[in-house]
């Protein structure tokens, strides 16, 4: 695994092959596992492991990237050959920026440490341990089930001539897990950098719960209902929004929040803050050129309040005529590794609750008729301006009625705009670290949506 | 040390230590990327990935490992590694794997290639984005402007304790542009010759020759700003005609992923889903009209795609096998450890890795719908409609976890009336169900207009793989299609 010491090493060396002024080489190294099983069988087993360095070099205004996992002398200079190739023959960018400075960019509080010794020490024999038990979880319950197990160690640094070094390292693991009914299914998910808060049988419990109930589906017809979201849920539809707070995506004019900073968009119950030392969040708390991540207030009760920033970002949107509309222009640490057409994104979104928190289960009990959904699957953007999102309930799906759950009911598409959504919010739960498929992991709550629009129901 | 030499140390490894079948591979994965906004390098990167993944059968049971060095001690280790994985997975077990015989070969091979596009110059591939670019902004009223090249070479040694030796080298590259318009509160997007990326094929830098961008740039950036003053598409049922890129996204979607067997066998039911191809289904099940029929073919004859190979990445030579024929669904993709499933004694050689440090899957390889064996053009398919809707180019789509109900949203669309394209509708969508979409599929063009698209960014697997599917496609019609419901309540 990558230390800090070796990645200082290999950069000395790389720096005696480059023969332009600036160099900056980002590692990562990866050990990474995963036991996936279905059919109550472990039916794949695999591991891996990595180490990468991904080398930039930029003089006059010109940057190229190029990447190899050897790294023999050969190797490397083949890959600094490649770089400085590629932006020779560039013409020169006026606005980029020189690499970053140590120092640059600050930090809003400490990151806890994100390496765990039981996390990284996870074997192939433990992982199918755990497995084992949920199993047994489905055999008890007379379901099937599928899911992966997996564990992983990584580190990353990102080295640069101007004397800037950062290097996180930090463990992880996995558990996700679907039961499956003749008819109906049940599904969970978590993952920490510390393994020890993970309990794979409580989350087959409640998977296994899901797929019970939900036997024998009814089906419901489309149309707006009040909806009651799990985490995973908010986590899949919101984080598609996300990609839109950045600078670069409104200076692109492709951003749904273009003339919008600064205007009461959401429900005042909305508050975000990207915030990468919060405890319940993960990965590394520099950007991809190094800088530090700073905590940004997205939104502060419903009114978007502020981008998140790479460095060159900052310079343009400062010259730009929207400028004056963009709220506060500063590097954020926010961007992604150069040169990249997708600028910054917050990547350590954290919601902060209004107060009055409640649960699922006092959702659903104060819901007189509405739908309660475990997770949604294959979202994709319908209109980029308005945020209409579309996609279906998969893997648990249930009408509520005078404030129980019912019964399981036949999945539905829904056609969403995400910003009706913020302003159709009744309550929330408190916010939790949840991970789902179709975005990066959050800390989010459960929501309570109303008039959540359902236009077509499937056949399952 | 030669590559054969370094399999030999896996296989030896893992076969001494207990297995009683290992394949490893040994991948050598180069791309080049370069990509421009609004006339600036917007990506500009090389990348290489060299390494070995040693896949065992121990017990019954898999495992496998992979590492980014070829040194002995390494490969050693990875082979270990990968019969202890094994031994583990041994442990909660009810399915033991069971290969499908498959005879030893020893094969060299290398896709199609004209001119080796790591050879063209890095000069004249940015000066070609940039005039694209250009064009497109020299359109009143385009917001931004984005084109891209994408170039891979994919080198491949395979090696099994069953005596496979098989090279194999293919050529990938991609090209395209997107024309963004953002006026008052909307943001439009014209692309070509697709979205996403454009065209991938399996061929060298004669794919960017032939696709004229520069040519097509400025009519597609009109196109995005006139879409601003084009009427919604209206929503209600009616025909509906897709261009050849939304038909060979509809093939993926709702034929390329159920017919995969391993989806149908529960073994996909955590992430990507199950399919709604219940094995009785085969040779049962009427997927589509009379004129439907579609093959997975992976063979060099069916043209440069995504999924054209010589042998799969477990040593199963490249195969056509009919999926929909004359409208019945009579075929699924599978694998050595799934033929028997469906009473097959021998795989049809879809199993594919994304690189070295994955395990191979069942994937899509070229999933194509065959051509009208009698002539028809787009006009003359215009012509044989009264009413309806022609969408062009995808720019949404979501399908169910079993791959029954679909919505694809598209950049643009065009009214039929009386056997004419008249007015230009902006935000069109469709929505269906699988197979009652695809039995109302009446009218298909012939092999003029059919193009072998590529879609190189499918998704599947724990961990995520992406690879690189091929689709056939001509123009179509099909009847009674529910039109527009993407923006419906909204």
């Amino acid at each position: 695994m990558l230390d800090q010491g070796k990645a200082q090493i290999i950069f000395d060396k790389l720096k005696k092959f480059v023969s332009v002024p600036e160099i900056e080489v980002i590692f990562s190294s990866t050990d990474y596992s995963l036991t996936r099983f279905a059919n109550n069988t472990i039916h794949q087993n695999v591991s891996e492991t990595n180490e990468i360095a991904s080398i930039r070099v930029a003089w006059d205004g010109k940057t190229a990237r190029a990447t190899t996992n050897r790294f023999d002398d050969e190797s490397l200079k083949r890959a600094v050959e490649s770089a400085e190739g590629i932006a020779r023959v560039e013409e020169p960018d006026p606005d980029r920026l020189p690499m970053a400075r140590e120092g640059e960019g600050k930090q809003d509080g400490a990151v806890p440490s994100r390496w765990f010794e039981n996390s990284a020490a996870l074997t192939p024999a433990d992982r199918a341990e755990a497995v084992g038990k949920i199993v047994s979880v489905a055999k008890k319950n007379r379901l099937v089930t599928a899911g992966i197990y997996s564990s992983s160690e990584s580190a990353e640094a990102v080295v640069n001539s101007n004397g800037l070094s950062a290097f996180h390292r930090q463990t992880s693991a996995e558990v996700s897990i679907t039961m499956l009914a003749d008819d109906s299914s049940g599904w969970q998910k978590a993952n920490s950098p510390d393994v020890g808060t993970l309990d794979p049988v409580r989350l087959a419990e409640v998977a296994a719960g899901k797929a019970r109930k939900s036997r024998g589906p009814k089906e419901l017809p489309p149309g707006k209902y009040s909806v009651i979201l799990e985490p995973s849920a908010v986590l899949d539809l919101l984080g598609f929004m996300f990609w839109d707070f950045g600078g670069l995506a409104i200076l692109d004019q492709r951003s749904f929040l273009n003339n919008r900073v600064g205007t009461q968009l959401f429900g005042e119950n909305i508050t975000i803050v990207d915030d990468v030392a919060h405890p319940l969040q993960s990965n590394a708390p520099f950007d991809g050129e190094g800088v530090r991540r700073r905590r940004v207030s997205l939104v502060e009760k419903g009114v978007v309040r502020r981008l998140v920033y790479a460095r060159n970002t900052v310079e343009r949107m400062r010259k730009s005529e929207a400028a004056p509309k963009v709220g506060e222009i500063e590097v954020t640490g926010h961007g992604f590794p150069l040169p990249n057409e997708m600028g910054e994104a917050p990547t350590n979104v954290v919601f902060i609750t209004p107060g009055g928190e409640q649960t699922v289960e006092q959702m659903i009990a104060g819901t007189e008729r509405g739908i309660l959904i475990t997770r949604l699957w294959y979202i994709r953007e319908v209109d980029p301006y308005e945020k209409i999102l579309t996609g279906m309930t998969r893997d648990g799906t249930f009408l509520i009625e005078g404030g129980k759950v019912k019964h399981g009911i036949r999945n539905f598409r829904f056609n969403q705009s995400v910003i009706d959504t913020l302003n159709n919010v009744e309550a929330m739960s408190e916010a939790a670290r949840a991970s789902g498929e179709e975005a990066f992991d959050m800390v989010v709550p459960a929501m309570k949506v109303r008039g959540f629009n359902f236009t077509e129901v499937t056949k399952f | 040390m030669t590559m054969k030499q370094i399999a030999d140390w896996a296989l030896d490894t893992a076969n001494k230590r207990g297995a009683t079948y290992a394949d490893s591979r040994i991948v050598d994965d180069r791309h080049r990327a370069l990509a421009t906004k609004n006339g600036k390098v917007g990506q500009a990167a090389s990348s290489e990935s060299l390494g070995i993944g040693v896949r065992v059968l121990v017990d019954e049971s898999w495992g496998f490992a992979a590492s980014d060095s070829l040194a002995r001690e390494a490969v050693d280790e990875a082979a270990a590694r990968a019969v202890e994985i094994a031994r583990a997975s041994a442990r909660v077990k009810e399915h033991p794997v069971r290969l499908a015989p498959e005879p030893a070969v020893t094969v060299e091979w290398s896709s199609p290639c004209k001119i080796d596009p790591f050879k063209t110059s890095i000069s004249e591939n940015l000066e070609l984005l940039m005039k694209i670019d250009a064009e497109l902004l020299s359109v009143p009223g385009v917001t931004l402007a984005e084109s891209n090249l994408h170039f891979r070479r994919y080198e491949q040694w395979f090696h099994s304790s069953q005596g496979s030796a098989i090279h194999q080298t293919r050529y990938i590259t991609g090209a395209g542009f997107a024309s963004f318009s953002f006026q008052g509160a909307e943001i439009q997007k014209r692309s070509y010759p697709n979205s996403f990326g454009g065209q991938y094929q399996g061929k060298g830098y004669e794919l960017v020759d032939e696709l004229k961008l520069v040519e097509n740039a400025r009519r597609v950036g009109e196109q995005a700003v006139a879409l601003h003053k084009a009427e919604r598409c209206p929503e209600g049922r009616m025909s509906l005609v897709l261009d050849s890129s939304q038909l060979g996204l509809q093939i993926h979607e709702s034929i390329g992923h159920p017919i995969e067997l391993d989806r149908v066998l529960g073994m996909e039911a955590n992430f990507a889903g199950t399919s709604f191809l219940t094995l009785e289904k085969l040779r049962t099940l009427r997927y589509g009209s009379d004129i439907v029929n579609v093959v997975a073919d992976a063979t060099e004859q069916h043209g440069p795609g995504l999924g054209t190979f010589a042998y799969d990445d477990e040593g199963v030579e490249a195969q056509c096998t009919p999926i929909i024929t004359d409208g019945l669904f009579t075929g699924y993709i599978s694998s050595r450890e799934t033929a028997h499933s469906i009473g097959e004694n021998r795989s049809n050689g879809t199993m594919r890795a994304e690189g070295w440090n994955r395990i191979p899957l069942i994937r899509m390889t070229n999933i194509s719908i065959l051509p009208s064996p009698k002539p028809l053009t787009f006009d003359q398919l215009i012509a044989g409609t009264d009413g309806g809707i022609f969408m062009q180019t995808n720019r949404s789509w979501s399908i169910d976890d079993k791959r029954y109900n679909f919505q694809f949203g598209c950049e643009i669309g065009w009214e039929i009336k009386g056997g004419k394209l008249g007015r230009m509708f902006k935000n069109p969508s469709y929505s269906g169900i699988t197979t009652e979409f695809w039995n109302s599929m009446e009218a298909v063009c012939s092999r003029d207009q059919w193009t072998l698209w590529g879609t190189p960014n499918c998704g599947k697997g724990q961990p995520m793989q992406t690879m690189g599917t091929g689709h056939g496609a001509a123009p179509a019609r099909f009847r009674n299609v529910k039109i527009g419901t993407a923006y419906k309540g909204n």
